[in-house]
Order: structure tokens, then C-alpha cells, then sequence
């Protein structure tokens, strides 16, 4: 039996920073939201215990359990899809604050290539430039329209940065001053100035100071005790929606959170999305919650499961290239480089940010000369210092044993003497990679999992070999002793542990080439609204919460304006 | 001064505090101090010597340091040789041993992680997927180590082989090479290594890292609270470490 409940005016699913967003943004113009969520409320009360490798970092503490449900995986068309079913190899957040509590905090913007990617690509290369099966397209937006909200995004996350010289313009300084450069930091900026570059200070959610936002929401400053990324800050020093926008959208009392709430489905009568279906996830009771927009705002495996177990919208089909459900997913989890050992040098390394470091940008997006390479976009060569905690770090020169005496004996003495610099890389959409229902395997409620297909292409492999080698030039100039080459694997591998994915419901200018318009409102149904990086049609260079969060605040105006005008396409069709 | 606490990198000159303690006996630090430094001097961790303010010295039990999941004394003996030839004990400090690392595994084994309780676990699970939890791996393939020793040795345990001749078997479940049941031993070995160093380095309110002795030895400064006024050193500096449960005691 269903209890159907009171109509209000929006209902989320997931209270991460999408739902947090469109909670503090819609509540604050007077309208009722109600957050449904299917973990638990969080507190940074929560974190004072929580100096923990094994618990959070290895045992992953915050994410999302699989007990009841995982994803589904396969590197082609042609295999049979495998469940992920190690907790350690599907990091997806849960509870209030969802990806936002657990995540680093790094938080650069995409580069106006990205968001022409196809246009300019074409303009400056010719169409032949791209391969066949590589399904870039513009995103229908440039990065002058999704400027401002960036900026807004970054005032209230307290964005603590520096500009980075090679990005697209601002119209507005970080909120608060970068975090300290560390010794290996400066390192960084030497070599990679003497070699030409432009390294700035990476811009962080762990805020350097403390600093109130626009909305009354206090951050205070970080403590650099590494305890960061895997975990929750004990201090409300890194931005989180539990320290910002929730707490935004409950002051304004029209805000209700349900917690142990786990969405179902998406009611839709053909023309609109009518309410959600729910379940208390600890009696199975059943609820039907109606309202006059929905906004999925779950993780993005989870906003196009939705959508599909709804049916809503076509499902994406690989053969043909028809529908849309699906297409373009994108996986970012592969970041590779280089380890400096340094024989001379003893770091602090137990210091650390979930996001302190440096990095440059002349070898990301169409900042370099691409006319005589095999492919195109690059990534950004970075040093992090994460803190390197022991239980994970047992740092040894390859040639060295696994275990043993000689493994002890290197680990232990290189354990403060090395950096890795790494290059995170845009990872472009291939009609054969994308999300579909599983046939096999189900979740508790019975209910089919999603089905990844993706594996590397040639140019993702072209792309490292490029970068790589960039990257062992800026470690050599360091003065690294020895220089190990982290190799990347052929295939994909199925270790889903940052949370970065992306696709599935793009965004694009027409409802031929997209799901939905650049307020994020599906072209099909007018009242539903998906937001986070299920909107991607590519997955830009680096972390994606800062767009996901611009394009969330995107979003709410698009709201907004509906519900003030009673209905309709924020965006006329093509 | 003992040979080991000689060699001791951890009772290095780099922190005068430590040099202080060490020529000082364990009159100062308190019950933190006072049972790392008995421990790592004494090789053992069924004890700890605490020195209380008072003058008067005890010695207590450790109590925790009992099996709950390996019922068979040969296998946990399987485990503890195997984890310590994984992380010896040499001049560098402790092994896998003094640091409680088979204790932290049999704990482990018998929480609710060991039964996989947040893993995905519904069929079918296809080839080439384990459908065994982790408490079954570990067990099955303890019980393997000690039944290829027996084979190969005139029926010697594990633990009574030479180092050589068990750093061959062991190398053997490494490659992948000893038939188990349901599991490829190198899947076996590698749980196996991955428990020995997270007993060797997590908080040793697990039962592990015993007097956080394996982040002495890596000079881990623990679950600090805060590096902010460490930003500029240029040297290296090196900070007692501290752990979730010192956090309530100090």
C-alpha cells in the first residue's frame, strides 16, 4: 500500500550538493522543498572521531554501502557485464551531504574549450580532427554564460585561490587567499617555471581562512591535517553542504529533509513528472510524494537508473547511436604520472589538504598547439599533498619486492622522500560507452542495476603518453633521483574511487543532440529537472563539483522562472 | 642499552625528546610512552609496563590479544609466519609480529567486514569472481600454506621450515601458482599482504600497530589535529605520534 502525501512545490532525491543547492536556492524564494535522502543526517559532530585510515579512507566509512545495490560493468558491447562488488571500488557518497562530505575539494572551472569543444575543435583543426565514434558536442552553454555562476558557487563554498593565468577570465576574485605553499610546492613552481609553464596554487573548498558567505554560512579555516578527502572536517573548515547550503535552506523554515528515504521512481503521466515514489529504507513502507517540480539531484548513476526505470526519455542505443538515456558516459578515474624519489630530501608529507598543491595548465584543453598530434583536449599537470597516510603509502622504486625484507627496508626509508606529479585529463564521450538497465543483477527491491560499458581509446592512451612525458621533465628539473613512470592500464579496470563520472542525461542546445536544455530541465518533460554531471557531454579536464554546483545554481533560476510563470520550456526548441 | 634499542630508528637523536627518554629510562612520558618504549625494547606484546605517577610499577595483560576467529592454534600459527615474513622485524624496528598484525587479522576476520556485509553478494557470480567471503579466503588459505609446508617438507608445518624454504612457498600463492578452492591464490596472498600492513599501520585501537610502535618506526605522527604551525619547515620535523584512544587520555 502507498500512503500518498500532501502536493508540494519540489521534491528532490539526494540532499549532496545539487539538492542542497535547489533546497537553499527555491527556499529561499518562498517555495516548499522537501529533500528525501536516502542515508542518514550528517553533523560535523560526526567527524570528531574521525582520524581514521581504515575506517574512512580504506573502509570508505562514508560512502554509499553496497549491500543493497551496486553498478554493473563491462569494458565493450560484446561482454557480459560483471557487478562491482567491493565496497573499496565504488565511492559514492551517502547521507547529508553526499559527494560534498567526503570529497577534497578541489575546485578549478573548465576552460571555454570545453564548452565549444566541437565548434572549436572544427574551427581551428577541421572536422577531420575527429575521429568518427568520438561523440563530442558543444554543451549549450559557452563559459561566459556559465561564469557568473561559477562565481557564485565559489563565494559560497568560500573558494580559497589564486588565479590560474591560462583559464577563463573571472569576474570575481577567490573569496579567500590561497592555501600556504609547502616547500615541495615551491619545488613544483621553480621546475615548472624554468621549463616555461604557469603554475599557480590549486583553489580549494578547504578554506585558508575563516570566511562567512553570502548566505550567513561560517567556514573556518583549515587545519592541513590531512584527514581530508574519504573524510568529513571535524572543524566546518572545508565546504560541505552540511556547513553551507542545508543549513541555508532550513533557516528559511521551508525546507523538510527526509532521511532514510530511498527513491524509487519518478511518476510521470506522459506530459509531466507528477511526484516521486519512495521507500522508508528501514520498514519498506511505501509513499508517493506529488509535486509541481522534481529534481533529481542523486549521483548521476543514479539520476539516469531513475529515468530509465521510469520511462522517461529514449534509452541511449550503442547500434544505432538512437535515443539519448545513457549516452556520452564518461569515467574520470584515471590519473596517472610519475614518482620523484629524492634521496637529499626529507618532507613533511604528513601534512596535507584533501586539495593542497600546485599544478599548470599548457598542456589542458586547446592551450597547446594540437596540429601535429593524434588527439585532442590534454589535462593539468598537478603535485599533491594529500598527506600520505602509512596504511596506503608504503612508497618503494619498482625493481623492489612487494614484501619482504627489501620492501620494508625502501618503504620505510622512502616513506617522507618522494612526490608523485600526476596529470588529470579530459575524458571524451565514444558511442559505445554508456549507461543501459543490467539484465542479471538486481538490487534488494528487485529492481535491475545500471550497466557501465567503457573502456580506454587510442586517444586516451595517446593523451598519457603525452603527458607523461611532460610530467617526468618537471620531475627530472625537481631534482628527483630516480623517476618511476606510473603506467596506465590498457583497459579500464572497473575501480570506481573518486566519485567522477559523468553523462547519461547531457545537456545540449536541441533536443536531438540532449536530454536536457542548459537550465538542466529536460526538453521532454518541463516540471523535471537532472542536475549534476549526469549533464556532461563530455568530462572536462578536472573535478567536476564546481560546474556541477555553477550549473545547479543555473538550474534554480530556471526554477524559479517556471514556477513563477506557471510552466513551460525555459529554452525554445529548435 | 639493549642491541635492539641501539639500532632502534625510533629512539634516534633527531627528537631531543626522545633522547631524553632513552637515557632516562621510562620514568617520563606517562602510560603512553612508558608501554611503547617497554614493548619496542622487549620485542613483546603480550605486556605492557606501565610506570604510573606514583612511582609504583605493574605489569598488565593484554587480554585483547586472543584469537576470536582462528579456532585452530596451526592456523593462526600459519598466519603469523606468514605475515611476518610479509613484514619482517629487522634493524630497521619492529615486524609484523611485535606490532599485533595476526591479532588485528583475526579481529578483522571476525567483524562484520570479514563476512563481506558491505560488499554486493548476490549471484550469479560468474567465472573468475570469488564467491567466498573474506574470513573463508583467510582461512582456506592458511590451512593451504600448512598443507603444501607438510607436503614438500616431510609433513613440517609452516612455521618450523627454514626462512628460505618459506619465503618459497610463500612466493608460490604470490604467483598464483597453488591450487585453492574457488580462489586464485594470488588473490589469497594479496588480501593477506594487504591485512599484514594494515595491522602493522592502522590506529592500534584495532589491536594493531601495538603502542603505535609501527608508526614510530615510519615516523607517522598519527591522528594529529592540526600541521598549521608546521607550514614552513624546510626540515624534516619529527612529532610524537598520537591515536584515537591517546586523544581520550591526554
Amino acid at each position: 500500500m502507498v500512503t500518498k502525501l500532501p502536493k508540494v512545490d519540489v521534491v528532490t532525491t539526494g540532499m549532496g550538493w545539487t539538492g542542497g543547492i535547489v533546497a537553499a536556492e527555491l527556499t529561499k524564494a518562498g517555495y516548499h522543498v522537501v529533500g528525501l535522502e536516502r542515508g542518514v543526517e550528517r553533523s560535523i559532530e560526526d567527524y570528531l572521531h574521525g582520524h581514521d585510515e581504515l575506517k574512512y579512507n580504506i573502509h570508505k566509512e562514508l560512502m554509499q554501502k553496497l549491500t543493497k545495490d551496486t553498478i554493473t560493468f563491462r569494458n565493450t558491447l560484446n561482454d557480459t557485464a560483471k557487478p562491482v562488488r567491493d565496497e573499496g571500488a565504488l565511492v559514492v557518497g551517502t547521507g547529508t551531504g553526499g559527494g560534498g562530505a567526503h570529497w577534497g575539494g578541489q575546485t578549478y572551472r573548465y576552460f571555454p574549450y570545453d564548452f565549444e569543444i566541437r565548434s572549436k575543435t572544427i574551427e581551428k583543426y577541421g572536422e577531420g580532427k575527429i575521429p568518427a565514434d568520438v561523440t563530442i558536442q558543444d554543451w549549450g552553454i559557452t563559459y561566459d554564460e556559465i561564469e557568473p555562476y561559477y562565481s557564485k558557487f565559489e563565494q559560497m563554498a568560500g573558494i580559497s585561490g589564486e588565479p590560474d593565468p591560462l583559464a577563463g577570465h573571472r569576474s570575481i576574485d577567490y573569496p579567500t587567499p590561497p592555501l600556504k605553499k609547502l616547500p615541495q610546492m615551491k619545488m613544483f613552481h621553480e621546475a615548472s617555471e624554468k621549463l616555461g609553464y604557469h603554475p599557480f596554487v590549486v583553489p580549494t573548498a578547504n578554506v585558508s581562512e575563516t570566511y562567512t558567505n553570502p548566505d550567513g554560512e561560517t567556514l573556518n579555516a583549515c587545519q592541513y591535517c590531512a584527514f581530508c578527502g574519504n573524510y568529513g572536517c571535524e572543524y566546518g573548515a572545508k565546504a560541505d553542504p552540511i556547513v553551507t547550503v542545508i543549513p541555508t535552506a532550513k533557516k528559511t523554515g521551508n525546507f523538510e529533509l527526509r532521511t532514510n528515504s530511498i527513491v524509487t521512481r519518478v511518476l510521470y503521466d506522459g506530459t509531466k513528472a507528477t511526484g516521486v515514489l519512495y521507500k522508508d529504507t528501514r520498514t519498506g513502507e511505501e509513499f508517493e510524494q506529488p509535486a509541481d517540480l522534481v529534481v533529481l539531484t542523486s549521483y548521476i548513476f543514479n539520476n539516469v537508473r531513475l529515468l530509465l526505470l521510469s520511462g522517461i526519455g529514449k534509452p541511449y542505443n550503442p547500434k544505432t547511436g538512437e535515443g539519448i538515456i545513457g549516452k556520452n558516459y564518461t569515467d574520470h578515474h584515471t590519473i596517472t604520472g610519475a614518482i620523484g624519489y629524492f634521496e637529499e630530501k626529507k618532507f613533511n608529507s604528513y601534512i596535507g589538504t584533501g586539495s593542497l598543491g600546485s599544478a599548470f595548465n599548457d598542456f589542458n584543453a586547446d592551450n597547446f598547439d594540437h596540429a601535429n598530434l593524434d588527439f585532442i583536449h590534454g589535462g593539468q599537470i598537478e603535485l599533491h599533498l594529500f598527506g600520505n597516510e602509512p596504511i596506503s603509502n608504503n612508497p618503494a622504486p619498482f625493481g623492489t619486492p612487494t614484501w619482504g625484507k627489501e620492501f620494508k627496508k625502501n618503504s620505510l626509508h622512502y616513506f617522507y622522500r618522494n612526490l608523485s606529479v600526476v596529470s588529470q585529463r579530459a575524458i571524451l564521450p565514444h558511442k559505445d560507452h554508456y549507461l543501459d538497465l543490467d539484465p542479471t543483477y538486481t538490487d534488494d527491491y528487485g529492481d535491475p542495476l545500471i550497466r557501465v560499458t567503457f573502456d580506454y581509446t587510442e586517444m586516451d592512451h595517446k593523451r598519457n603518453e603525452f603527458l607523461v612525458e611532460k610530467i617526468n621533465e618537471v620531475v627530472k628539473e625537481m631534482g628527483a633521483d630516480i623517476i618511476d613512470i606510473i603506467p596506465m592500464a590498457e583497459h579500464f579496470g572497473g575501480r570506481f574511487t573518486f566519485q567522477h563520472d559523468g553523462g547519461g542525461v547531457i545537456m545540449g542546445d536541441s533536443p536531438e543532440n540532449s536530454a536536457v536544455n542548459n537550465y538542466m530541465q529536460m526538453w521532454d518533460v518541463d516540471n523535471l529537472f537532472v542536475c549534476g554531471a549526469s549533464a556532461f557531454p563530455h568530462f572536462g579536464p578536472t573535478n567536476p563539483t564546481p560546474t556541477v554546483g555553477a550549473l545547479a545554481y543555473r538550474a534554480t533560476e530556471g526554477m524559479i522562472e517556471y514556477l513563477k510563470n506557471g510552466g513551460g520550456p525555459l529554452v525554445p526548441k529548435k | 642499552m639493549s642491541e635492539q634499542e641501539k639500532k632502534s630508528p625510533i629512539l634516534d637523536k633527531r627528537s631531543s625528546r626522545r633522547t631524553f627518554i632513552k637515557n632516562s629510562g621510562l620514568t617520563v612520558g606517562g602510560l603512553v610512552l612508558g608501554g611503547a618504549i617497554g614493548s619496542l625494547v622487549g620485542g613483546k606484546t603480550e605486556t605492557t609496563t606501565h610506570t604510573a605517577t606514583g612511582g609504583s610499577t605493574h605489569t598488565a595483560i593484554d587480554y585483547s590479544d586472543t584469537r576470536q576467529f582462528f579456532v585452530r592454534q596451526k592456523d593462526f600459527d600459519a598466519l603469523s609466519t606468514a605475515a611476518e615474513l610479509i613484514y619482517p622485524e629487522d634493524e630497521h624496528g619492529p615486524g609484523a609480529i611485535t606490532l599485533g598484525a595476526p591479532y588485528f587479522i583475526d579481529k578483522q576476520l571476525a567483524s562484520p567486514w570479514g563476512i563481506n556485509t558491505d560488499d554486493y553478494r548476490k549471484g550469479p557470480f560468474q567465472p573468475g569472481e570469488v564467491p567466498l567471503d573474506k574470513a573463508e579466503i583467510m582461512l582456506q588459505g592458511v590451512r593451504k600454506i600448512n598443507e603444501v609446508a607438510e607436503k614438500e617438507h616431510d609433513g613440517k608445518v609452516f612455521k618450523d621450515l627454514s626462512e628460505e624454504q618459506q619465503i618459497t612457498i610463500l612466493s608460490t600463492f604470490e604467483a598464483g601458482e597453488v591450487k585453492m578452492d574457488l580462489v586464485n591464490s594470488a588473490a589469497f596472498f594479496g588480501l593477506l599482504r594487504t591485512l599484514t600492513l594494515q595491522g602493522c599501520f592502522s590506529d592500534p585501537l584495532y589491536g594493531g600497530n601495538k603502542n603505535m610502535a609501527g608508526w614510530k618506526m615510519k615516523e607517522f605522527p598519527g591522528a594529529q589535529m592540526s600541521y598549521a604551525s608546521y607550514l614552513d619547515e624546510e626540515e624534516f620535523v619529527l612529532i610524537d605520534p598520537i591515536s584515537l584512544g591517546g586523544h581520550k587520555h591526554s
